[in-house]
């Protein structure tokens, strides 16, 4: 079962002492499923607490609309999965969010600020933070560059201030002893001092997540963080997926895998062909006919749950009885 | 032969007026293109802006010496922002057309006969390096070890010219090992990456601009103060090429490569000019083949020859790491 599953999961990762224990995990999760609890399964639905609110954001590109969300919010301090099929929009939801793509038309905003018109930098200052679903690797600096760079506020930044390292250092080190635990947990430690670029797809993936926590972001939105991951390394990155909502943050990602999905995340939101087409938590949304129409064809059984498979083959049985019933009352 | 002239010839061409230009210019291509990965096609324009900031100060308009060196540093602060503002916010390949035209804009414009009293047409300008030499702290007469050597002037500009590429390298190591040069060094590698970081691209892209900007400009007051005299041609396209050409020579992004490229490539020009002239006096080339006055641009076609053999078998210069040529191939 899907509930039992994320507790394993969750006992099993909780090794480091800084970690919150499995019951104190359970109890972030628990308090983000009872916030959620009286959220209405529609697109669009208003959440008790949202970090996050998007109204009419429309993006154009000549005659095809690959965005076109009427209104979604994300809850605080949840984890929210974005799914749909290929060339639903995600990807260029999650730029228009962050500023990396402008809209035709749409207005959101972040903990009450407006973001639009906001430069992708700032947005990444106040607390919204992204990943690539095609990886950004920077090649040629270290992995534990990779990772200082991602610290903000820092002195040695300044043009000036970086001549004198008497200004800076300090900082330095204390960025250095963060990115190094960070490496640890992201199982990076031992390629603290090789190229980025001579690290593996699923490695890179690892790299790009950690530094994205390194800028100390409010939200993390990741774009297909577990693609090219291999299956042990993605029961440690869920574990840290939800080491995430333990520490306070909001988690969005993409993820077309629909057992991780079911595994990590307190809510789904369903896009298809721009427009986001269903809402709820993942079990009930699994089932939304809207969902499975959407996939229909590529991802037709992955998005049923058990007992819906049952149920739907129950009912192909019952047909084909009739049928069977009813060919024989013929034939007399 | 006069191989003992050949060799001194090399030597004072590698420590000459020459190395120390091309090693500003190359220093401060390297902070744009090999440190921020900025194509700037246009460094000839900053060494231009730099001399004749300080030929027109001081010959045109009768201004005292310092008051040319802090017009010149001010045009080519003023150039880096005219050629950033409209092309940093674009893809790369933008600001490679904007700066390789704008450098060929002021060229054409100094040397016009319609500000030739102001620039001096393609004549140039002379007579604005007096207040430099009334500094000179060189007694006069020649400064030699055996047969190489240079006069007080030479040993003048020569030492403000190598104390500038000393401070240069030691400006460029301590903001590369800085965090402000791990952003450059980011930006250069995925500017999107960077931005997804809290960084303000467009703005560290613009220092960098600046700062690799003035250090080339450096190069254009060496050059004007060692000539006493510049004209505008100088300041052409392959003067920016032969800056590349260095830095490429000694390995982008390392912070004595400017340097050390600078000093191969003058020594080996000087060579080979050399060589060939004596070579076809002493009748060892038939001067049916090559004569003299075809050696000028026939080194220049060895030279390139050279550098390509240099690239297939050592593409990452002479100080590079083969490492980080092999991910490009990832
Ligand atoms: N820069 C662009 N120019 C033109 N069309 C684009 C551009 N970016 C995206 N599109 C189109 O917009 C649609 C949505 O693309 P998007 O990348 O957002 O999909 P996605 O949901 O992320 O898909 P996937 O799951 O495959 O990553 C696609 O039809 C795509 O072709
Ligand atoms: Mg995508």
């Amino acid at each position: 079962m899907p509930a039992d599953q994320t507790e394993a999961a969750a006992e099993g990762h909780t090794a480091t002492a800084s970690r919150p224990d499995a019951g104190s995990r359970r109890g972030r999760r628990d308090a983000a499923a009872l916030a959620l609890k009286d959220v209405p399964h529609e697109p669009g639905a208003p959440k008790p607490d949202p970090i996050l609110v998007a109204d009419g954001i429309k993006r154009q590109f000549g005659g095809l609309t690959a965005v076109d969300v009427d209104h979604v919010e994300l809850q605080r301090g949840a984890i929210t999965a974005l799914i749909g099929p290929n060339g639903a929009g995600k990807t260029t939801f999650f730029n228009l969010l962050t500023g990396f793509d402008q809209p035709n038309s749409g207005i959101w905003s972040f903990n009450g600020r407006s973001l639009s018109g906001v430069a992708a930098h700032r947005v990444a200052r106040l607390g919204m933070v992204r990943t690539f679903q095609l990886t950004k690797a920077l090649s040629k600096l270290t992995v534990i560059e990779n990772m200082r760079l991602g610290a903000t506020g820092q002195r040695g930044e300044n043009v000036f201030r970086a001549l004198f390292r008497s200004v800076w250092g300090a900082q330095e080190r204390e960025i250095t002893t963060r990115a190094d635990d960070l490496l640890e947990r992201f199982k990076l430690d031992a390629k603290r001092q090789d190229f980025a670029g001579s690290l593996s797809g699923g490695q890179r993936k690892l790299l790009e997540m950690a530094r994205a926590l390194m800028v100390g972001p409010e939200m993390v939105m990741l774009d297909e963080p577990m693609a090219g991951v291999n299956p042990a390394l993605t029961q440690s990155l869920l574990g840290h997926v939800k080491d995430l909502r333990e520490d306070g943050m909001t988690v969005l990602f993409v993820e077309h895998d629909m057992d991780m999905v079911r595994d990590i995340s307190d809510w789904v939101i369903v896009m298809a062909q721009g427009k986001v087409i269903a809402e709820g938590p993942p079990d009930s949304v699994m089932g939304d006919q809207r969902v499975i129409d959407a996939y229909l064809g590529s991802h037709h059984d992955a998005v049923l749950t058990e007992e819906e498979e049952q149920e739907v083959l129950a009912k192909a049985e019952e047909a084909l009885e009739r049928e069977r019933a009813e060919n024989e009352e013929t034939a007399q | 032969m006069d191989w003992q002239r050949i060799i001194i010839n090399a030597l004072e061409a590698s420590v000459g007026l020459q190395a120390v230009v091309f090693a500003l210019a190359a220093i401060g291509l390297n902070v744009h293109f090999g440190y921020t990965g900025l194509l700037n096609f246009g460094q000839s324009g900053f060494l231009a802006v730099a001399a004749y900031g300080l030929a027109v100060t001081v010959a045109t308009f009768d201004l005292p010496f310092w008051l040319g060196i802090v017009f010149g540093l001010l045009g080519a602060v003023v150039l880096a922002l005219l050629l950033g503002i409209p092309t940093l916010r674009l893809r790369a390949d933008y600001l490679a057309i904007v700066t390789i035209a704008a450098a060929e804009i002021i060229r054409l414009t100094v040397r016009s006969v319609t500000f030739e009293g102001t620039f001096g047409g393609s004549d140039g300008r002379q007579g604005f390096a007096g207040g430099f030499y009334d500094l000179n702290p060189y007694p006069k007469r020649q400064y030699n070890i055996g047969e190489f050597g240079f006069n007080e002037r030479q040993m003048w500009i020569l030492t403000v010219g190598w104390v500038l590429v000393a401070l240069s390298c030691l400006i460029v190591f301590l903001l590369m090992r800085s965090p402000w040069g791990r952003v450059l060094k980011a930006i250069r590698e995925d500017e999107d990456a960077v931005r997804s970081l809290g960084k303000n691209v467009y703005s560290y892209k613009m220092q960098s601009l600046i700062i690799g900007g003035v250090l080339g400009s450096l190069g254009g007051f060496v050059y004007a103060l060692g000539q006493a005299s510049i004209q505008p041609d100088i300041f052409g396209t392959d003067t920016t090429f032969f800056a590349y050409t260095i830095l490429i020579l000694g390995g982008a992004a390392r912070v004595a490569s400017p340097v050390v490229g600078a000093i191969v490539f003058w020594m080996l020009l000087s060579l080979t000019d050399n060589v060939l002239n004596e070579a076809i006096d002493a009748g060892y080339i038939s001067s049916s083949v090559i004569n003299n006055t075809q050696v000028g641009q026939f080194r220049f076609m060895l030279v390139g020859l050279l550098l390509m053999l240099l690239m297939i078998f050592r593409p990452q210069g002479i100080f590079g790491d083969r490492r980080e040529i092999a991910l490009d191939a990832r």
